[in-house]
């Protein structure tokens, strides 16, 4: 009776979710393209593909963070506020050259993972919670440190966040190198593994003499540490930095791509190239939305029922 | 036959789980009313400004629209939940109930809560019915409401003022005893809060579907029923919520709301109730959201501080709460 | 005397799940009044009974009759209402609300504000309570209570809700004995008001002491019934496990072959006086190299428990282990594995296998440290030992890269066998290693578990299955209520001498004795 397996969806529907599952969301990226190269003037050109490309670099990099600790059956609703302390960071200490800034930015961030982690893995709190708390006092601290908008005249952020490298984009650049090397780390290291196995079965993992709490840990600090990534490239293409409005709703995004690419809520599946393809999916759907002057409202709608959507088709799969 | 009986486990072990029990219970139950009690002491010891009629009394007002959202999320936490789409809902509410008021003020109360009752609604049937995580769902919800938010003031740019001396304006603005009417209807919403979660049926399920879902199931409460109730009246008192502070700021402002559903998920879990359900105190969500407020309150008359202390304050309570919470439970399990 | 009215009838009831046939054409009848064992080892289809019985499951053949109406349940709920109600061994009630509004949920007084009366409510319960001999303050939290009084409290509420059978469900797995006692006499009275009582258990003093009729399941058949009293304890154990006494001097069935292990070696691993509140009292064990050592007793008599609490997944109260020579910090998995101690646990889905990772990353998934170089995992040493495994154990999967969770149970198990032999452990603790998997798989299992002690590693062998355990091991020591009560080795190691000894008086419960004298 313990064989009893819930394997009872017509063959043809199965199929078809199964498709929709895995391959819907780059379906949904090439279907928006089609139809923006017919409908939408200016469309097809290097220009404009930079620009889209430009603006979702930092929300793939934090959906990158956010896929794993998914993948670890969590959530971390902290990447915004991050996102802010970062840039209030790298204000106070821009004065000491960009390389000691961004050393006390990764140090900032660590630590906010490392609370996070620590209060998941040690204590026990749901991460929703933990990292509940740690949005509010992180944005908190980052209005502390730095209360309002200041502009940042620094030559070495300004090129980190304008220059570009045989015409691409440093921002665009670092986000693709990101994506590979997080590709890599899950499909090549023993801790990409862990994390999978952990999240698809904590018992077995646990049984199996895993060291749980240290790749959670490292999954909730690694999330901070491209969040801090994602902050100051916003920063240094703003050559602002913004603690105020910076990241705010980064969460909602960042769990949108992941979710939409793939990754299933209930942890043990971690789809990277998903999670990329999700960012660029809600960034065509949002600028086809703009160039058609439909109110940024009628994006922020559309964008919940992506994701209601993008949820409901990948509920049977988590489930066993 | 025997008279064989079950005796409470502390005659057996005299200072063992009982005892703990009943101060963590304590702690639990009264532990944000003694900080509120002690801070309120300090702040008017050291701040002659802070006890007084008019500073308590603008307190109260603005601590009235929080606490009727935190009145909600306690019902949706006490059944496990989290209901992230309040802000949004108070926005909306106040929107709609701004641009209601020159239809009359009929149309400017229900209008809001309709509409809010009725994403609530959605948000519990999706939740209920079709078992997606409450939290991604109200996520959506959020944005959608934002969404359509904007979309009635014309992207933000148009807001709609609530006429001076109609209805809605003195039930907003109008003062009873010295308490401003928001207060009052407040106070009156928690005392009936009070009253339907302690000692009605639905209350009863409330607690058994945030206990222990299965069992609730196995013992004849309405599960899903419920869960779409305790969203709907989320939605219904954010709208309200909206529509009062609409009323008593005398236009529909568009930028408020954002971070609410953090501020009142805060106040419910500081005042006691268990972000796992199951356990949980209306009195506790009004005394966490006057804790809130006399923080921010005291942050301000410190005056060299930023208010967005307020924030860090607020995420270390959090944070501090919630490990207490965890901690007291694990100790429980052990025993 | 008029007999007492039939209550149930149950006729030719049947369950197939894929693959199982979970419940096989099986009658039950129940009289008001009557306290009927319902026993049999796991997987004899007890639990799918109840659930058949309680609308969890539909029958795919056969009828329920209950008080001459035929029924079908479509929920749990249905079938309370009804009048059949279920306490499960976890009381399912409602943990943080009080014992009054527990008591009362769904019925609760109201006064005529259509507002609970909550003095009523409490005043009432506290009488219904003090008629099971719980006295306690009823506006506690129902979690404040003992399991005890907690299950007093669930059994209350399934009578007040008119029940007219109720099932229990192992229902003294974590009872005090005084506790057992006050169960006992509320089990008598409630058979006095003409209620009819199902009393699922393995501890046989208790079902001699409180039932009067028994069926036995095996198999999903009913392979025993009438009355207890018919039935003494060595022919109730013998027809639980299947095997007639005549048959058990018969030529072994299994694949394992011989002894070994040598008497004399220092052992691999020895546990001492091991503790854990409600489980085990102080067991100690050990076992040498090359040695198979079997651990007998009845379900839930300790051996799941035993097990964990040597592979370091279940915090000892009290207690040592040491493994070849060197004691282990106890409760902790990555320790005990380190040292050399692997535990192939019971519940191989939930506890087991990763379903949703392949057979490879499954295979390589406790190992990957020691294939890794900085964190980085040499794919062609994983590949060689994961073919290695798969070639060895004979894994059949269309590939190493096949979802573990869609492989057969059987398939499952040595996934599970090559993770924990590529640790190269030297004390294998195989927990059911063969349960729910098909004859050729379980032959299989058998041989490789004999190849590895015949290589010098020390098996904990645990199983129901008598015969496994009779030609599999070695030496058996023997379990019961979560202390050792024998240990049979040499030529004592006879399915015969393993029955008495799990149906020996051993140390029973002294408190349940008396409950028999009182009776």
């Amino acid at each position: 009776m313990a064989e009893a397996t819930l394997r009872t969806l017509p063959l043809d529907k199965a199929r078809v979710l199964h498709w929709l599952q895995r391959y819907g969301v780059y379906a949904g990226v090439a279907a928006l393209l089609v139809v923006n190269t017919v409908i939408t003037p200016y469309f097809l050109t290097v220009e404009n593909f930079r620009t889209q490309a430009v603006q979702v670099a930092p929300v793939i990099i934090v959906a990158l963070g956010m896929a794993l600790v998914i993948g670890t059956e969590g959530v971390d609703l902290s990447v915004g506020a991050v996102m802010a302390l970062a840039a209030s960071v790298t204000a106070l200490y821009l004065g000491y050259g960009l390389l000691p800034a961004l050393l006390a930015v990764a140090l900032f961030a660590a630590g906010v993972g490392l609370a996070g982690g620590a209060l998941v893995a040690f204590v026990g709190v749901q991460p929703i919670v933990a990292t509940l708390a740690l949005m509010v006092g992180g944005r908190g601290l980052a209005l502390v440190l730095l209360p309002q908008l200041k502009d940042l005249r620094n030559p070495a952020l300004a090129s980190l966040g304008s220059g570009d490298l045989l015409g691409f984009p440093y921002l665009i650049l670092i986000a693709a190198a990101l994506a590979l090397l997080l590709g890599f780390v899950m499909r090549r290291t023993t801790f990409g593994r862990q994390l999978l196995a952990i999240g698809d079965s904590r018992p077995a993992a646990q049984l199996a003499g895993l060291p749980v709490r240290r790749v959670l840990i490292t999954v909730y600090v690694v999330s901070a540490l491209l969040a801090a990534v994602a902050g100051v490239l916003a920063t240094a293409r703003l050559q602002a930095s913004d603690p105020t409005s910076l990241g705010n709703l980064m969460e909602l995004s960042a769990i949108t791509a992941v979710v939409v690419g793939g990754t299933p809520l209930t942890g043990g599946r971690v789809n990277i190239a998903g999670t990329v393809a999700g960012a660029v999916l809600i960034q065509l759907l949002t600028a086809t939305l703009i160039k058609h002057d439909l109110p940024p409202s009628w994006t922020q709608i559309a964008q919940a029922i992506v994701i209601v959507a993008a949820v409901y088709a990948a509920r049977g799969r988590g489930k066993r | 036959m025997t008279t064989a009986s079950i005796e409470p486990p502390q005659d057996t072990h005299p200072v063992g789980p009982a005892r703990h029990e009943r101060l963590s219970a304590l702690v639990q139950q009264h532990g944000a009313l003694a900080v509120l009690l002690i801070v309120s002491l300090v702040a008017s010891l050291s701040f002659d400004s802070f006890a007084t009629g008019d500073n308590i009394s603008n307190m109260a007002t603005s601590s009235a629209f929080l606490a009727i959202v935190a009145l909600g999320m306690t019902f949706v936490i006490i059944t496990g939940g989290v209901d992230l789409s309040v802000g949004s809902l108070f926005a909306l509410g106040g929107v709609l109930a701004a641009w209601g008021s020159r239809h009359g003020t009929l149309v400017a109360l229900l209008l809001p809560l309709a509409v809010c009752g009725l994403i609530g609604v959605v948000n519990g049937l999706l939740i209920a019915r079709s078992r997606l995580a409450p939290f991604i769902v109200t996520l959506a919800a959020m944005l959608g409401a934002r969404g359509l938010m904007l979309a009635l003031t014309d992207e933000g740019a148009d807001t709609y003022l609530i006429g001076k001396g109609s209805f809605l304006a003195e039930l907003g603005q109008g003062t009873t005893l010295g308490l401003g009417n928001p207060v009052w209807i407040t106070l009156a919403l928690f005392v009936a809060g009070a009253v339907v979660l302690r000692r009605t049926r639905f209350g009863q399920h409330v607690y058994a579907v945030g206990g222990n879902e299965d069992a609730a199931a196995l013992m004849g409460a309405p599960v899903a029923r419920t869960k779409i109730l305790v969203y709907a009246l989320s939605g219904l008192l954010a709208g309200l919520a909206g529509a009062l502070n609409a009323a008593w700021l005398a236009s529909g402002v568009t930028i408020l709301g954002s971070g609410m559903e953090l501020d009142a998920i805060s106040a419910v879990v500081i005042g006691g109730t268990l972000l796992t359900g199951g356990l949980g105190y209306v009195s506790g969500s009004l005394v966490g959201v006057l804790l809130l407020k006399v923080i921010q309150n005291v942050i301000n008359q410190i005056g060299s501080l930023d208010s967005s202390y307020q924030q860090v304050v607020s995420g270390a309570f959090l944070a501090v709460v919630v490990i207490a919470q965890t901690w007291l439970g694990r100790r429980r399990q052990l025993m | 005397m008029a007999p007492p009215a039939e209550v149930l009838a149950v006729r030719g009831l049947s369950k197939t799940f894929p693959g199982v046939r979970a419940l096989d054409d099986v009658d039950l009848t129940l009289h008001a009044g009557e306290v009927h064992a319902l026993i049999g080892e796991n997987g004899a289809g007890k639990s799918t009974l109840i659930k058949l019985l309680t609308g969890v499951y539909r029958p795919d053949a056969g009828e329920v009759v209950f008080q001459g109406r035929t029924v079908s349940f479509g929920t749990p709920l249905e079938a309370q209402k009804a009048g059949i109600s279920t306490i499960y061994q976890e009381v399912n009630l409602i943990p943080l609300l009080s014992v009054a509004r527990n008591l009362f949920l769904g019925r609760e007084p109201r006064n005529r504000f259509g507002v609970l009366d909550m003095a009523r409510m409490n005043r009432e319960a506290e009488e219904t309570l003090g008629t099971y001999g719980v006295r306690v303050d009823v506006r506690r939290p129902l979690r404040t209570l003992g399991v005890g009084a907690q299950q007093m409290v669930a059994l209350a509420r399934a009578v007040a809700t008119d029940a007219r059978i109720v099932i229990m469900d192992e229902p003294t797995s974590s009872l005090e004995p005084r506790e057992v006692e006050t169960l006992f006499a509320v089990i008598r009275r409630l058979r006095d008001a003409g209620i009819a009582v199902v009393y699922v258990s393995h501890r046989l003093d208790e079902l001699y002491a409180v039932c009067s009729t028994v069926t036995v399941l095996r198999d999903g058949r009913r392979v025993h019934h009438g009355r207890l009293a018919d039935l003494d304890r060595l022919s109730l154990v013998s027809t639980m496990l299947g095997r007639e006494l005549g048959e058990v001097r018969a030529e072994g069935l299994t694949k394992f072959t011989g002894d070994h292990g040598a008497a004399d070696a220092e052992p691999v691993l020895a546990a001492t006086e091991l503790t854990v509140p409600h489980k085990l009292h102080g067991v100690s064990l050990t076992v040498r190299p090359g040695e198979v050592v079997g651990l007998g007793g009845l379900l839930g008599s300790g051996r799941t428990e035993t097990a964990k609490a040597v592979a370091g997944a279940l915090p000892l109260r009290s207690g040592t282990v040491t493994v070849a020579g060197v004691p282990l910090r106890t409760g902790s998995t990555p320790a005990a594995l380190r040292a050399g101690v692997s535990l192939l646990p019971e519940d191989r889905k939930s506890e087991g296998i990763v379903p949703g990772l392949s057979v490879r990353e499954n295979i390589a998934l406790a190992v990957l440290p020691r294939l890794s170089r900085f964190g980085l995992v040499s794919e062609s040493r994983v590949d060689s030992i994961v073919d290695t495994f798969i070639e060895r154990l004979r894994i059949k999967a269309s590939s190493p890269h096949q979802k573990v969770g869609e492989l057969s149970g059987g398939n499952q198990q040595k996934v599970l066998l090559a993770r924990w032999l590529a640790m190269n452990p030297k004390v294998l603790l195989l927990d059911e290693p063969t349960r729910g998997i098909d004859v050729g798989a379980k032959a299989e299992v058998q041989k490789l578990v004999d190849e590895l002690a015949a290589d010098g590693l020390g098996v904990l062998l645990i199983s129901s299955d008598l015969e496994e355990l009779i030609e599999g091991s070695d030496r058996v020591v023997v379990l019961k209520d979560g202390s050792v009560v024998g240990e049979l080795a040499g030529d004592d190691v006879t399915e015969e001498k393993l029955m008495r000894t799990i149906a020996g008086d051993g140390p029973a419960r002294d408190t349940v004795k008396e409950a028999v004298v009182d009776g």
